[in-house]
């Protein structure tokens, strides 16, 4: 169990999102959800589909705004932020890790580890360095040069894992990670995630699996757009 | 926590990579590149718009710039802003007069012209005519022109060798004679023909000066196979039997300083000789006043339109290739919007984006414009080779080529980059 850390880096408050607010179509995906995940926890959120967790994450990822209440990633209110703001955040605090890997066909696993940080500004000489060695730490040191379609479900996730921390972000934002793997690649994945929370890493993981879920510290559950700490 | 794979997850972690936050451009392009090469075929065929209208625009202004300085040339030759007025036949009742009647100008008419009409800045009157001229073994059969000073500027001649006639010469009516270049080389050959004596017909004739080449005339006669002496020389002593009324002239040549007045001083010297000869209201006139620059002018004019429509036509193809760039970018946003939402989570910014779907628009339209001035260059040399057509090749034609890729990938490739770059990310990365 993690202690309570000193220091937040998602905190929210009274956030919501509504869709089409005002008309008939109108959709409250999320309703007055408040969270704090500190520095260095795993937490998992839970929730069926449907149940507004993929808003929450685009909410906690930078890739939305909400039309209440009040987010700080890391300290900074994304509310603030305009599009490019907001991009400029996401590559500084925040590693994405998908279902469906979300890799570019045509580039090596090395060119794919490295293009957030061809965003960052970063020279091609260190960030040859830095992907080669981020992918060694994922264990792929052998197979920089291989494409996606050369390299299994659960090596192309650790591919996406080792870009999602290219950067150095302070939290791993997985959305489903192991939903496209089978239950053993699953498990190697998630043991990863563990080992990164072991050095430091916050690890925020959405899912909808609760055998997935309970590998994290925390869970907090998604239910109708409602958010909910769950007892363990 | 018991996995190989887990190595060394260490690697990971610690503090930010330092970074000014954007893209390089060396980055951009090399990412643009990667896609475009990726799609090499849909690429060149892309860019095939622009390579042919580049090529065209190319070969177009080419030709049309050498067809225009061809005209150029040929207005430089007949002299510059200049007018004849030329003897017609003379009508009497419904009898038209024989040649010999063709004599009607005369002196005064010059020099009524010359007092009356605004705008003529040089008039001299002229008379011709065929001649042996000799020196020594040698002979040639030339045209002798009598003339006034006023002619060479009007005509355009400029003397190469000699100080040519002097006011005195044409007022003493003096047997001097200034030689046109192909007439000097006849005579001469390499030797110094200033100062030596020649016969014109019988008559022995002092050289005073060589004219400049002016090469072949538009109808292709030599312009240079010729001789000039003052114009009363030419009266007393070469017009031999020809019966001609005292003071006739053949012909006047008028000259204005500008071409704009070339019009107006056409009109006042219709008018002027009309008065004149008392020709009647609704009488043929029995002179001619011609304006050869005016012809030549609206040669120029009617180039000039050519030109303008074949650039037309080449900025016509330039648009239907750029719209072909356009498309083909929609299509490439829409196939790659997944590209873009990941592209966009990892941290580019909708000007990353934008920046980079721009530079693959400018790397079809620049390479096709490369292509393009390649092909325009070598079709301009084959026109000039086989297609007997004037073409001018210049540095100028090939910054308007390129100037125009530029345009055209920048303005067609803008939309495309702006709609991919203002695309929602959580929706580009559900696709």
């Amino acid at each position: 169990m993690a202690s309570p850390a000193d220091r937040a880096v998602i905190e929210f408050e009274g956030l919501s999102k509504v869709y089409a607010a005002g008309t008939a179509a109108e959709v409250v995906a999320l309703r007055n959800a408040s969270a704090r995940i500190g520095a260095g926890e795993f937490v998992a959120i839970i929730g069926p589909s449907g149940s507004g967790k993929s808003t929450l994450m685009n909410l906690i990822g930078c890739l939305d705004t909400p039309t209440g209440g009040r987010y700080l990633c890391d300290g900074q209110d994304v509310a603030t932020l305009d599009a490019a703001g907001r991009a400029e955040l996401r590559r500084q605090k925040i590693g994405f890790v998908f279902q469906g890997f979300h890799l570019l066909p045509r580039m090596t696993a090395l060119e794919n580890v490295v293009l957030p940080l061809v965003y960052a500004g970063v020279p091609g000489s260190q960030r040859q360095q830095l992907g080669l060695r981020a992918l060694q730490a994922v264990g792929l040191g052998e197979r920089a040069s291989h494409r996606p379609s050369e390299l299994s479900g659960g090596q192309q996730q650790r591919v996406a894992i080792a870009r999602a921390l290219i950067n150095r972000p302070p939290i791993l934002l997985a959305d489903e990670p192991t939903g496209a793997l089978d239950s053993r690649t699953g498990e190697e994945i998630l043991a990863l995630f563990e080992n990164l929370r072991m050095v430091g890493h916050t690890v925020i993981l959405i899912t909808h699996d609760p055998a997935v879920a309970a590998h994290a510290d925390r869970v907090l559950a998604m239910h109708d757009g409602e958010l909910q700490e769950q007892a363990r | 926590m018991n996995r190989a794979i887990t190595a060394a997850p260490n690697e990971l972690s610690g503090p930010a990579v330092a970074t000014h936050g954007r893209a390089g451009l060396v980055d951009i392009l090399a990412m643009s590149a990667h896609a475009l090469r990726g799609n090499w075929l849909r690429s060149t065929l892309t860019a095939l718009g622009v390579i042919i209208g580049i090529a065209a625009v190319i070969v177009m202004v080419s030709v049309g710039q050498g067809t225009q300085s061809r005209l150029d040339e040929t207005i430089a030759r007949l002299g510059s802003n200049r007018i004849d007025v030329m003897a017609n036949f003379s009508r009497q009742g419904a009898v038209r007069m024989g040649a010999g009647s063709a004599t009607t100008l005369s002196v005064r008419d010059a020099q009524a012209i010359r007092e009356r009409v605004d705008g003529a800045a040089y008039v001299s009157g002229i008379l011709r005519g065929g001649t042996q001229v000799i020196l020594a073994e040698q002979n040639w059969s030339t045209q002798w022109y009598g003339v006034e000073p006023d002619y060479f500027t009007v005509y355009d001649w400029k003397l190469v060798e000699g100080d040519g006639l002097l006011p005195d010469d044409y007022r003493a009516a003096a047997t001097k004679v200034i030689l046109g270049k192909t007439v000097r080389e006849k005579l001469f050959g390499d030797s110094d023909p200033v100062g030596a004596q020649i016969r014109v017909g019988r008559v022995p004739f002092t050289v005073v000066g060589v004219t400049g080449e002016k090469g072949q005339s538009g109808w292709g006669g030599d312009q240079d196979d010729v001789i000039f002496v003052p114009l009363e020389t030419a009266r007393r002593r070469l017009m031999g039997q020809l019966q001609l009324p005292p003071g006739a002239l053949m012909q006047i040549a008028v000259g204005t300083q500008t071409a704009e007045e070339l019009e107006p001083v056409e009109r006042s010297l219709n008018e002027l000789m009309r008065e004149l000869h008392k020709i009647q209201p609704g009488a043929e006139d029995d002179f001619m006043v011609r304006n050869l620059t005016s012809l030549v002018s609206a040669r120029t004019e009617t180039t000039r339109l050519m030109s303008l429509l074949l650039g037309a036509v080449a900025t016509i193809s330039l648009i239907v290739g750029g719209i072909g760039i356009m498309n083909i970018m929609l299509v490439s946003v829409t196939e790659r919007i997944r590209e873009i939402g990941l592209r966009m989570a990892i941290g580019a910014t909708p000007g990353d984006i934008q920046r980079q779907f721009l530079a693959e628009a400018m790397m079809i339209s620049l390479g096709g414009g490369a292509i393009g001035i390649a092909i325009g260059i070598g079709g301009s040399l084959l026109a000039s080779r086989y297609g007997a057509l004037p073409v001018q090749l210049d540095f100028q034609v090939i910054a308007l080529a390129t100037a125009f890729a530029v345009a055209t990938g920048l303005f067609f490739g803008y939309y495309p980059a702006r709609k991919a770059a203002r695309l929602d990310p959580i929706e580009a990365l559900r696709q």
